[in-house]
């Protein structure tokens, strides 16, 4: 399509637009591909944004009579799950850094894989965590406003990590399939965008939540 | 066709793999400290939440810089200037709800 | 637990209505006939007119952005007489209810304004404006598509998929009685056990996920698609207030997806969001929805005062005044819009200090609104004034809209709001506000742009008579109830027992009855005008003396819009290039166009999002998990499909774009003054630049 020739170079140049002068897709259609991505995260943010002041909100004056986030919260297993997240967010970007310098299937499919199975170890303990906290906790999503709150901000970020990693099979399949053509290319870009934008809700998260949380 | 095809290239792929491990390094520091406040127990009360709510925010901005590669560039300024009118959003959409909504629990007391 | 679900014999309305009869009962199993009717007609009339193949082909898997902003406004038109019957309905009930209850049952009653206004605001001007910004604003910025044009398709069908789930209520259970806005805890699981605030809840997430990629959609077409010379201050304005609205939509569509799935989660998980007890809190959710309900309201009238400003220009022959100021204007707008949504909530106890802050800053969006009609007046002034249907239902609104402005600035003082809120004053004022300010914009926009797209103008005659039933109906049903609002009378309610009040409610029920006129005549002009297609053809394609990229294309445009993409240097572009006298001259060559194939994947996830919801709404769970299903499977089955575009060759383009130049070229010149005739040839008179 001949469209938009006209753009200028800094139109074109979007973050997370990562390849070599030469290579890749052509700019003129990348670009808007991945503005495009970045535009929905904000939108996709916003929506985290509105999760956390419902939280908020709910911390002070929705707790009714059930446990509170000082009785339930252990920082040891968020702990643990922000390092599996940071080791995850780190194999992604090596996943990027292979798929621009080195076009070598394997390494960027082993750096996938790794990315895959952390967040895979990231949703097993969360999942764990969330069992304890409705079972021997008593702490169900229905037993107060403020614990529906929490469950549904985790569970929006655990059910966006879990989309996250069926994204990631897909892709990789295609990368199987059809090797490293474009269209791969830039949904290996957007990935990496979605998944470094995780990370930083739930940093987010870690803050308010749990470290607020026993905090106060 | 593989590796970097000349020295700019090679000073290129260095400078983005220094930006992932800096990036994992102060993440991690930030990440370990904010822990380590209610952990240890060094700062507390109005200063241990001021000093959790400093080292989150900081730790986002160091993820967006390294990890997201977002920076002051002119060539970026599309996704820049969507970032920070998204962040003029969210502080008037969050700051209002808080506002409104702490306000009506404290005159339901 | 059944295969049904939930749904047993006795919730399809006809039974129902056999089983206890009564004249609301009656009623409600008349309107499900006429759905189901109306389906069946439409059903009957496309295999007699043979035309399944091109529907299929032509329509419902096109991924042309003018279909898919055609099949927009066609739901629009749809749903709108649907809730305009609605409302006379409710009219007709108040002023036979006073001192009496009237025929229509209380939960009836409160089915129809909730249905009314959640299909108005989500389903008629939703759908109108997303239309027509879809057929307009990328031929106006000199592009052949949207920027994602398969997600242009699953918006449109995402938001036919609620509007059938909200035509499904009418045969199948009923509705919320909950208003269009939903509050809890009426509409929570103790106090709205039935279906309906369900059906509620996942129409309007449907029409909201499908917005929120429309805003998606349109911001990156504005932003990387303009043609080659088109900064962003050449952009004619109706394409600036599309990217004001893109970015309302972008922004402000979370925050109601937020709500209603927390909504959700109280109703089916029994989550305490909103419960009265155990920490749950109903403010949060008033909250939220305003959050997104008034950044809404900036979306409905936006893309209005774009049209607006193109109709005055146009029809003014003259160049917009004040184009800078309305840009800036526009863009105040949309920001200042995030920061008074509490002005919907002022009695509900917060401090006083709070609700000042919002007051002003409410009252603050009073000045650049008022900059714009200033603008608008001064663009008419020494115009050369063509007296069209549009400009006809655009000066009203520039009145009317006045009105209904100054009355906003007095709701925005939270003392007079403690008076009147939800009130019929408060009825009156966003009728006064959304008639005019977006609804005439439609109209206006389809007078302007039908001729573009089918190559024939609106017949003159019946336009002015719907213009003329539209605006006296106004009036007469909207203005009484200014004064009712201060004399007391409140929001949603089925009787009344004060007799004074009575002469107003006629008057607004006749009034109703004009604006059921109104769109009667309306679809008339269009059953009028296709008879007489002929003798209001415009083959040339610029009837208007139009200034803008659009018009210098056939119409209907072919389907890749512009043969080459065209150079732009100034605003005003094709006004611009008749005036260099360089219009219909044959560019020197052609190349490839590259053209989206047509796919049935948008229509199947937006009918699979429909059964979802249905699922959903009825405890259907083996339905609505396949359905979910079928709608992920989709998306990743249409991720492994490579081939998804063709190539038009420019041998092909160019034979086309050849034959039509030929036939411009030797159309007669029409005079501005001869634009309403049978004379208008589609080829506007190339007199000096004004
Ligand atoms: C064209 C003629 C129209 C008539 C005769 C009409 C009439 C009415 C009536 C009688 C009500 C109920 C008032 C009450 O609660 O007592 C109502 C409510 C409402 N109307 Fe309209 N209306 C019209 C057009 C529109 C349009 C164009 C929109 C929006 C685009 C709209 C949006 C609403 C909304 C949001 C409500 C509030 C529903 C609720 O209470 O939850 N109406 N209208
Ligand atoms: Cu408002």
């Amino acid at each position: 399509m001949t469209a938009s020739a006209h753009t200028r170079a800094d139109e074109r140049a979007h973050i997370g637009l990562t390849q070599r002068e030469g290579e890749g897709p052509d700019p003129d259609e990348a670009a808007p591909i991945i503005f495009g991505f970045w535009v929905f995260l904000m939108a996709d943010l916003v929506l985290f944004a509105v999760l956390f002041s419902v939280y908020a909100a709910m911390v002070n004056g929705g707790q009714g009579t059930a446990p509170g986030p000082a009785d339930l919260f252990d920082l040891k297993i968020p702990f643990v799950e922000t390092l599996i997240l940071l080791a995850s967010s780190l194999a992604c970007g090596k996943a990027s850094l292979a798929l621009k310098w080195r076009h070598d299937r394997g390494r960027l499919l082993a750096w996938m894989g790794l990315t895959f199975l952390l967040g895979a170890g990231f949703l097993v303990l969360e999942l764990r965590d969330f069992i304890q906290l409705a079972t021997e906790k008593n702490a169900p999503p229905q037993a107060s406003g403020w614990l529906s709150s929490y469950w549904l901000l985790l569970g929006t970020h655990g059910l966006h990590v879990a989309a996250g990693m069926i994204w990631l099979a897909v892709i990789a399949a295609q990368v199987v399939l059809w090797g490293l053509v474009h269209e791969v290319k830039l949904r290996i870009m957007r990935f990496a965008l979605f998944w470094h934008m995780l990370d930083i809700v739930w940093i987010a998260i870690i803050t308010v939540v749990y470290l607020f949380g026993v905090q106060s | 066709m593989t590796g970097p095809r000349n020295e700019e290239e090679h000073e290129e792929l260095r400078r983005e793999r220094r930006a992932l491990t800096i990036g994992a390094v102060q993440a991690l520091i930030l990440t370990c400290a904010a822990f380590a406040i209610p952990a240890t127990g060094l700062l507390t009360g109005l200063a241990a939440l001021a000093g959790i709510a400093l080292l989150g925010v900081l730790q986002i901005a160091v993820h967006f810089r390294w990890f997201l590669h977002l920076d002051l560039r002119r060539s970026h300024r599309h996704d820049l200037q969507l970032v920070l009118f998204t962040v003029l959003i969210v502080t008037l959409m969050v700051g209002g709800s808080i506002w409104i909504l702490f306000d009506l629990h404290d005159r339901m007391m | 637990m059944s295969l049904l679900g939930i749904l047993g014999w006795s919730d399809i309305i006809f039974v129902k209505a056999w089983q206890n009869p009564s004249i609301s009962e009656a009623i409600a199993a008349g309107a499900g006939g006429a759905a189901v009717l109306g389906a069946l007609g439409a059903a009957v009339l496309v295999t007699w007119l043979g035309a399944w193949r091109t529907l299929w082909t032509g329509w419902l898997t096109s991924l042309d952005h003018k279909k898919i902003g055609i099949m927009y406004i066609v739901l629009a038109l749809v749903m709108i007489a649907r809730a305009l019957i609605e409302a006379v309905l409710m009219r007709v009930q108040q002023a036979a209810a006073v001192g009496d209850p009237g025929f229509l049952s209380a939960d009836h009653y409160n089915q129809l304004f909730t249905t009314h206004g959640t299909i108005m605001i989500f389903f008629m001007a939703m759908p109108f404006l997303t239309g027509v910004i879809n057929y307009v604003m990328p031929l106006q910025i000199g592009s052949r598509d949207m920027s994602f044009p398969m997600m242009n398709a699953v918006s449109l069908w995402l938001t036919v998929g609620g509007a059938i789930l909200m035509m499904a209520s009418l045969i199948f259970g009923s509705f919320s009685t909950g208003g269009w806005s939903a509050y809890p805890p009426y509409t929570g699981a103790s106090f709205s056990p039935g279906v309906g605030v369900d059906y509620w809840i996942w129409a309007v997430t449907l029409a909201s996920v499908g917005s929120t990629l429309t805003g998606i959609n349109i911001a990156v077409t504005i932003y990387k698609r303009r043609a080659p010379g088109m900064t962003l201050f050449h952009m004619p304005l109706f394409c600036w207030t599309a990217l004001a609205v893109s970015i309302l939509m972008i922004f402000a569509m979370s925050p109601l997806t937020v709500a209603t799935a927390m909504l959700a989660l109280d109703r089916y998980a029994e989550f305490k969001f909103f419960t009265n007890g155990d920490g749950g809190n109903m403010m949060i959710y008033a909250n939220l929805f305003w959050l997104f309900g008034h950044p809404e309201v900036y979306i409905l009238i936006l893309p209005a005062f774009g049209v607006y400003s193109e109709v005055f220009t146009t029809f003014s022959g003259k160049t917009l005044y004040g184009y800078r100021s309305l840009v800036l204007a526009t863009m105040c707008i949309a920001v200042l819009s995030f920061t008074v949504w509490l002005h919907h909530f002022f009695t509900m106890g917060q401090s006083a200090e709070i609700n000042a802050a919002f007051g002003i800053a409410t009252m603050l969006i009073g000045i650049p609104t008022g900059v714009k009609v200033y603008d608008w007046l001064l663009t008419m002034v020494r115009g050369r004034i063509v007296a069209s249907t549009a400009l006809i239902f655009s000066s009203v609104f520039l009145v009317t809209f006045v009105v209904g402005g100054v009355t906003g600035i007095i709701l925005a003082n939270p003392d007079v709001d403690y008076q009147v809120h939800n009130s019929l004053f408060l009825v009156a004022h966003f009728h006064n506000m959304l008639i005019p300010g977006l609804l005439f914009g439609m109209i206006a926009a389809v007078q302007v742009w039908f001729p573009k797209a089918f190559g024939f103008r609106l017949d003159e005659r019946w336009g002015r008579i719907s213009a003329l039933l539209w605006t006296a109906g106004f009036y007469l049903a909207f203005m009484p109830l200014y004064a009712m609002g201060l004399g007391g009378a409140m929001r949603r309610m089925r009787s009344w027992a004060d007799p004074d009040w009575w002469p107003w409610l006629l008057a607004a029920e006749i009034g109703a009855f004009l604006l059921l006129g109104g769109l009667a005549t309306l679809l008339m002009q269009f059953w009028v005008s296709v008879r007489n297609r002929r003798a209001l053809a415009v083959p040339g394609g610029d009837p208007w003396d139009g200034r803008t990229l659009e018009w210098g294309t056939s119409s209907p445009p072919p389907e890749y819009n512009f043969a080459v993409v065209p150079q732009v240097d100034s605003r005003d572009a094709f006004t611009a290039v008749k005036a260099a006298g360089r219009a219909y001259s044959a560019p020197e060559t052609y190349e490839d166009i590259e053209m989206p194939k047509a796919t049935m994947v948008p229509l199947a996830i937006g009918l699979l999002a429909a059964a979802c919801g249905f699922g959903l709404t009825w405890h259907i769970w083996w339905l609505a998990l396949l359905a979910f299903i079928g709608i992920w499977g989709a998306v990743i089955l249409r991720s492994f499909q490579r081939e998804t575009s063709r190539v038009i060759p420019a041998a092909e383009v160019a034979r086309q774009h050849e034959a039509w130049l030929e036939m411009v070229r030797g159309l007669p010149q029409t005079p501005r003054r001869a634009g309403l005739t049978p004379a208008n040839s589609g080829r506007a008179e190339q007199g000096e630049p004004a």
